[in-house]
């Protein structure tokens, strides 16, 4: 340390400083400062694919977010983005690794499609029980390795990811076998769901408004329970420090298995609305989900803890996947690129993390100094 | 009969193979302090650059050797992100990972499908595999060398009070478990099948990462636990008949998490570096 002011280190005119505090402009900063440098990566990857990477963005730029057709795709993946991505708020502050969003999505969407096909319910019954059977599924998917976690100490980084595999093997031994729809010659998918048991759209798009509706109350109500109820201070606590938690007498089991409960079945509702809002049957666990769950913790991540800043990211994340179809179709470049995009945005994201903590402060040396 | 179990045993050491070289990699990372999750991603670019070196050039040698760099070379950004900033290390292995699989799905899409003029024989993997895991448990247990990197992942303050770098160690380390993941995917795309096909990992990587806890982080442990997954693929091979496909194919992950947990019910150390998974902070007190 140089003399007063913890400064940490001079350039030029500016003093780096130590600053724990960070002010949200600062956080506005640095991630978009990441982001951008994802951006400028990933042009290095299209170029070595052998495309331009100016007239991949423009394209992009011009077929997603200038098109009225192309922004509501984007609105439309943020749907699931957005569900799982708040469950995965609530299960990282409270320390809980959910990596299993996708395999918990999947689960939703098998227990949507098992009630549509097969439950007696009367018509108006139908999609109230979807949603209810999706967030039990899924939270059920969740609850086991947190059980896992809780009781054995075992890895739920680990658990909720072999899950993933698990559910997907499941999803398709569900349309190549008993589920296997009548119509579906050399097709591997259900029966068509009875039309009570689809869900309305936004004209002239794929955007499910209630599961839309559904979503932004859920992070709604997620922001609520954490900073304004008494249930929201032993989910933080648990998260910031366990030991502390349980010297306080604060329910940490019943923390961490509510926080998976929830987390596994929000996203389990994302599986209903993909189903029951876009696809109308149970088919192929790549085409249910393009891997909503994967992309559902860099959405969290991005929201920095907060359920309400999901929003935002879920549109932003679904705005990539959306520029992926226009990459796909335009410059006929495989859908794996929306992969290169969230890992590079992942990586430099949690790479500036550290730089939060620093301000740059502009001080120059006087003469005499 | 005995050619028989002959037979299946060296069809599982072959399915195990890919396994036991990535477990070997993630185990030195690990003993070092850092999990690695990215080990699916660094395989599928080690695969995909063994392939393209192999096939542009004739030399499936000069293959294997772009799988060791390209997969090492990937491991660095997660390095850099994990030990000097400090980052999460379960979330950058999974960003590794998404990036391994999305730049080797986009980059390999002209080798999709392409013949290869000169595979390698499996033989000389299995092999090498299983002389690496003896080479790698002597020099850990048995050399200065090992037991710095044992310290790095124990308790690093020693090592630097030993003056040596903790960070340049861990850096290493990764860089060596990259190398290995690229060597196992070389095995799959220059000899296994031997092409490219994206997601030719199939989740193979993420097991890798389980043998690494269910052998104890131990090097010839692994050998033991790779030839357990290796046979229970091979049996999911030959039940196909019996047993729907689907089953059997989540057989591997199922038995993960339950390897995982009968590992936790066992009695006594688990055999967990201490400082696993904490970054390490020059001059700090944890």
């Amino acid at each position: 340390m140089d003399g007063g002011g913890g400064g940490l280190r001079r350039i030029g005119p500016f003093l780096i400083e130590k600053d724990l505090v960070a002010p949200p402009i600062r956080v506005l900063l640095v991630s978009a400062a990441a982001l951008a440098l994802a951006f400028l990566t990933a042009a290095l990857v299209f170029w070595a694919y052998g495309v331009d990477p100016v007239l991949a963005y423009r394209t992009i730029f011009v077929e997603t977010l200038l098109s009225s057709g192309g922004f509501a795709e984007g609105v439309r993946r943020a749907i699931p983005l957005l569900l799982a991505g708040v469950g995965l708020v609530l299960a990282f502050r409270a320390q809980f690794w959910n990596i299993g969003a996708e395999g918990q999505l999947l689960l939703g969407a098998v227990a949507a499609a098992g009630v549509a096909l097969f439950a007696p319910l009367p018509a108006a019954l139908l999609l109230p029980a979807m949603f209810l059977a999706g967030f039990v599924a899924g939270g059920l998917w969740a609850v086991l390795p947190a059980l896992l976690k809780l009781r054995l100490g075992v890895n739920d980084v680990l658990t909720t990811l072999m899950l993933n595999y698990v559910a997907v093997y499941l999803v398709e031994w569900l349309i190549h076998g008993p589920w296997r729809g009548r119509t579906a010659f050399g097709f591997a998918y259900s029966d068509r769901f009875p039309e009570p048991a689809m869900l309305p759209l936004i004209p002239g798009t794929y955007v499910h408004w209630p599961t839309l509706l559904l979503a932004l109350a859920g992070a709604l109500a997620a922001w609520f329970v954490l900073t304004h109820t008494t249930w929201g201070y032993p989910v933080r606590v648990t998260g910031d420090n366990p030991e502390a938690a349980r010297y306080a007498h604060m329910p940490v089991f019943r923390v961490v298995f509510a926080v998976a409960l929830a987390s596994g079945g929000f996203a389990g509702l994302a599986g209903v609305g993909e189903v029951a809002g876009v696809h109308g049957r149970l088919l192929e666990a790549y085409q249910i989900s393009l891997g909503y769950g994967y992309t559902a913790i860099i959405v969290a991540w991005l929201a920095r803890g907060n359920p309400l800043g999901a929003m935002l990211t879920a549109l932003f994340m679904g705005l990539i996947f959306a520029s992926g179809d226009v990459m796909k179709i335009s410059l006929q470049m495989p859908f794996r690129v929306t992969d290169v995009f969230n890992g590079l945005i992942l990586f430099f994201l949690i790479s500036s993390e550290r730089l939060l903590y620093y301000r740059v402060r502009w001080a120059p040396v006087r003469k005499g100094d | 009969m005995d050619d028989l179990v002959l037979a299946m045993l060296v069809r599982a050491l072959a399915f195990g193979t890919p396994i036991l070289l990535a477990g070997l990699g993630e185990i030195y990372a690990e003993r070092s302090g850092v999990v690695n999750l990215g080990v699916e991603g660094m395989m599928a670019v080690g695969a995909l650059a063994a392939f393209a070196v192999a096939q542009s050039s004739g030399s499936p040698y000069l293959g294997v050797l772009a799988a060791l760099l390209a997969a090492a070379l990937v491991s660095l950004p997660f390095a850099l992100a994990s030990i000097t900033l400090r980052a999460n290390q379960y979330v950058a292995g999974l960003a590794l990972t998404m990036l391994g699989l999305g730049v080797s799905g986009l980059l390999g899409k002209p080798y999709e499908g392409a013949p290869l003029a000169h595979p390698l024989p499996e033989a000389g993997f299995i092999v090498t595999a299983l002389l690496l895991a003896v080479l790698l448990w002597f020099f850990l247990q048995h050399t200065y060398g090992g037991l710095v990197l044992r310290s790095a992942g124990e308790n690093p303050e020693t090592v630097d009070a030993m003056g040596i770098d903790v960070y340049r160690v861990r850096y290493a380390a990764v860089i060596f478990g990259g190398a290995m993941s690229g060597l196992a995917g070389a095995f799959l795309s220059l000899a296994y099948r031997p092409s490219w096909a994206d997601g030719i990992t199939s989740g193979l990587g993420w097991i890798a990462v389980a043998l690494a806890i269910f052998a104890a982080w131990h090097p010839l442990k692994a050998v033991g636990a790779a030839l357990l997954f290796g046979a229970l693929y091979h049996l999911s091979y030959r039940l196909q008949a019996a047993v729907s496909p689907e089953f059997l194919k989540a057989m591997p992950y199922l038995f993960v998490v339950v390897v995982l947990s009968l590992s936790a019910l066992r009695k006594g150390p688990s055999g967990a570096p201490e400082s696993l998974g904490i970054p390490y902070v020059r001059g700090e007190r944890r």
